[in-house]
C-alpha cells in the first residue's frame, strides 16, 4: 500500500514532467475528450434519469403525511441529486467504464512494448499518454455531472407526474425553493477531484502492467476497484471539508 | 562502437544478468544469442537504458551512459533506433503515421519534409502503397518492416533489434535479416541483434555473444563458432539437427 502510494507519486511527477510538443498534445486532448467523455454521455443520461425518478419516488413515499406539503419532495430530491447522486454516482460509473478503458489501453501498450518504443525515442511516455487523459477527464467530467443534474431532476419530474405522487406544479415549486447554488459548486469541485482520481489511478495500474494479456485484465480490475475506493474516501473527506 | 562494461541487473532481488562485458563494432551486425529466458531482452533493454542497470556501464563512442544527465541521455536517444520483439507499432496510427511519429515528435521539419522522409524509409524497406493501412491490416513481416522504417527514420547511429525474425517464416526471416545487414552497412550503424535463430547467426553474424543464464559464456565470430570448446554453446547450436550434420561433415573433410 505504502509502496504503491510512493510509486504513484513518482508516476504523477513523470506525468506532469517535461512535456513534448504542444500541437501534438492538443490533438491528443481533443481525441481523448471525444473518446472518454462523449462516449460516456449515453450511459450518464440513462443512469441519471432513472436515479432522479427513483430518488423522487422514494422521497415521496417516505414523507407521505398530511401536514407536509408535496413540494418538499421536490426540495429533498433536488438536494440529494445535486449534492450526492450526480457527482458520486456518475463518477463511480465512470470509474468502471473509463477507468477500465484507460487501464487496459495503457496496459496493452506496455505489454506490447509500445511504451518502450516511446521511451527509446526520448519521449516522456507517461506525460505523452496520460496527461491528455487526465486533462480531458477534468474538463469533461464536470460537464457530464451538470448534464446528469439536469436530467436527474427531469427524471424526478417525470416520475412524480406519471405516478401522480407529486404534481408538476408542486415539484417545480419545490426544486426552486431555498435553492443554494453552492450545492452545484460543491458537486463540481468533487467531480474534478474524482476525475483526477479515475484517470490517474487507472493510468498508474496500466502503466505498470508487467506480463501479458492476463495481467492487462488484472490491471484493469485493480484500476476500477482502487479508483472506486478512493472516490468514496475522498467523497467523505470533501463533504467534511466543504459542507461542515 | 558500444562498450558494455561489467553490466549486472537484478529484478526484485533475482539476478538476471551478471558482469557482462563486450564490445559491439560500428558498421557490423553484432548478435546476442541464447535460449529463451537467458536474459537477451533484459540485456538489450539495459544497454539502451530502458532498464536501469545495477552495476557497470555502457559506453557509446566514448561517452559513458551512466554518467550522462537526462538531457544528454535524451540527445543520445535520438541516435538510437530500436526494433521490438513484437514490432510495437502504435495500433491506432496508420503505417505512415507510425514511421513519421519520431519526426513529428522530435523535429521541427515542415510536414512535406517529414512525409518525404517517411516515404523514403518505407521504400527503403521495400514497402509501397501501404501508407494508409493500420498495423492490424498488414502481415507480420510487413509490420517488422514498418518497425524498421520507424527505427531508421531519424538516421540513427545505433540500431537495436530484439528478435527481428521471431514469428516469421524462414524465407521472410532471411529477407529481414539481410535488410538489417544492408542498412547497417549503408548507414554505418552499430547494430545489435538478439536472436535464437542459428540461420541468422550463420547469415549475418559479424560478431556473436552467447548468453546463458545471464552470464556471457562465449564470444567470437561465426567462423569460430563450430570450433568453440564450450559445451553449453554446442548444446545450443546443435539443438537443431542440421547443424550437427554440418559439423560432422566438416570434421570428415578435415580428416
Ligand atoms: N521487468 C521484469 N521484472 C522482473 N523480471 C523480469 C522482467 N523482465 C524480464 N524478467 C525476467 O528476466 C528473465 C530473462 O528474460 P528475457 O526476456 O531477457 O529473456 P530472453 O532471453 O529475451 O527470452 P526470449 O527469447 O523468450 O525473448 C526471465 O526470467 C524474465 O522473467
Ligand atoms: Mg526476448
Amino acid at each position: 500500500m505504502l509502496y504503491h502510494l510512493g510509486k504513484y507519486t513518482l508516476f504523477l511527477k513523470k506525468v506532469f514532467g517535461r512535456p513534448d510538443k504542444h500541437s501534438v498534445f492538443l490533438n491528443q486532448l481533443i481525441r481523448e475528450m471525444d473518446s472518454l467523455g462523449v462516449n460516456s454521455l449515453g450511459i450518464v443520461l440513462v443512469i441519471s434519469i432513472f436515479m432522479g425518478a427513483v430518488v423522487t419516488l422514494q422521497t415521496a413515499y417516505n414523507i407521505e403525511m398530511p401536514f407536509i406539503p408535496k413540494y418538499t419532495v421536490g426540495v429533498a430530491a433536488r438536494d440529494s441529486i445535486l449534492l450526492e447522486f450526480s457527482s458520486t454516482m456518475v463518477c463511480l460509473i465512470l470509474a468502471g467504464k473509463v477507468g477500465s478503458n484507460i487501464a487496459s489501453e495503457i496496459g496493452t501498450m506496455r505489454v506490447t512494448e509500445q511504451i518502450d518504443a516511446l521511451d527509446i525515442m526520448g519521449i516522456n511516455s507517461a506525460g505523452f499518454l496520460v496527461l491528455p487523459k487526465v486533462i480531458a477527464m477534468i474538463i469533461i467530467t464536470p460537464l457530464l455531472v451538470l448534464i446528469s443534474m439536469g436530467v436527474g431532476i427531469f427524471g424526478g419530474y417525470l416520475a412524480g407526474n406519471l405516478t401522480g405522487e407529486v404534481p408538476a406544479a408542486e415539484y417545480i415549486y419545490g426544486i426552486q425553493y431555498a435553492f443554494r447554488s453552492f450545492y452545484i459548486t460543491y458537486s463540481l469541485i468533487k467531480s474534478v477531484v474524482f476525475a483526477f482520481i479515475i484517470s490517474s489511478v487507472s493510468a498508474y495500474w496500466g502503466y505498470y502492467t508487467f506480463g501479458g494479456a492476463l495481467e492487462v485484465g488484472r490491471s484493469s480490475t485493480k484500476a476500477v476497484v482502487t479508483s472506486s475506493i478512493f472516490i468514496l474516501l475522498f467523497n467523505l473527506l470533501l463533504t467534511q471539508l466543504l459542507l461542515a | 562502437m558500444i562498450e558494455v562494461k561489467d553490466l549486472s541487473k537484478a529484478f526484485d532481488g533475482k539476478q538476471i544478468l551478471k558482469d557482462i562485458s563486450t564490445v559491439f563494432h560500428k558498421g557490423k551486425t553484432n548478435l546476442i544469442i541464447g535460449q529463451s529466458g537467458s536474459g537477451k531482452t533484459v540485456l538489450l533493454k539495459s544497454i539502451v537504458g530502458l532498464h536501469q542497470i545495477d552495476e557497470g556501464d555502457v559506453v557509446y563512442d566514448g561517452e559513458s551512459f551512466v554518467s550522462m544527465n537526462s538531457n544528454e541521455k535524451r540527445k543520445l536517444r535520438q541516435d538510437m533506433g530500436m526494433l521490438f520483439q513484437g514490432s510495437a507499432l502504435f495500433d491506432s496510427s496508420t503505417v505512415e503515421e507510425n514511421v513519421r511519429f519520431p519526426l513529428d515528435m522530435l523535429t521541427d521539419w515542415p510536414l512535406d519534409e517529414r512525409r518525404d522522409r517517411a516515404n523514403f524509409c518505407l521504400e527503403r524497406v521495400n514497402l509501397k502503397n501501404v501508407n494508409h493501412l493500420f498495423p492490424s491490416e498488414i502481415s507480420g513481416g510487413m509490420q517488422k518492416r514498418v518497425a524498421i522504417a520507424r527505427a531508421i527514420a531519424l538516421n540513427p547511429k545505433y540500431l537495436f533489434c530484439d528478435e527481428p525474425n521471431s514469428g516469421l517464416d524462414p524465407k521472410t526471416a532471411i529477407v529481414i535479416d539481410e535488410l538489417i545487414k544492408e542498412l547497417t552497412q549503408e548507414f554505418d550503424m552499430t547494430t545489435v541483434i538478439n536472436t535464437h535463430d542459428m540461420n541468422s547467426v550463420m547469415g549475418i553474424g559479424d560478431k556473436i555473444v552467447f548468453i546463458r543464464n545471464g552470464i556471457k559464456e562465449w564470444e567470437g565470430s561465426k567462423e569460430d563458432i563450430f570450433n568453440a570448446q564450450n559445451e553449453a554453446l554446442e548444446d545450443f547450436i546443435f539443438a537443431s539437427g542440421i547443424f550437427r550434420e554440418v559439423r560432422e561433415y566438416h570434421q570428415k573433410i578435415k580428416k
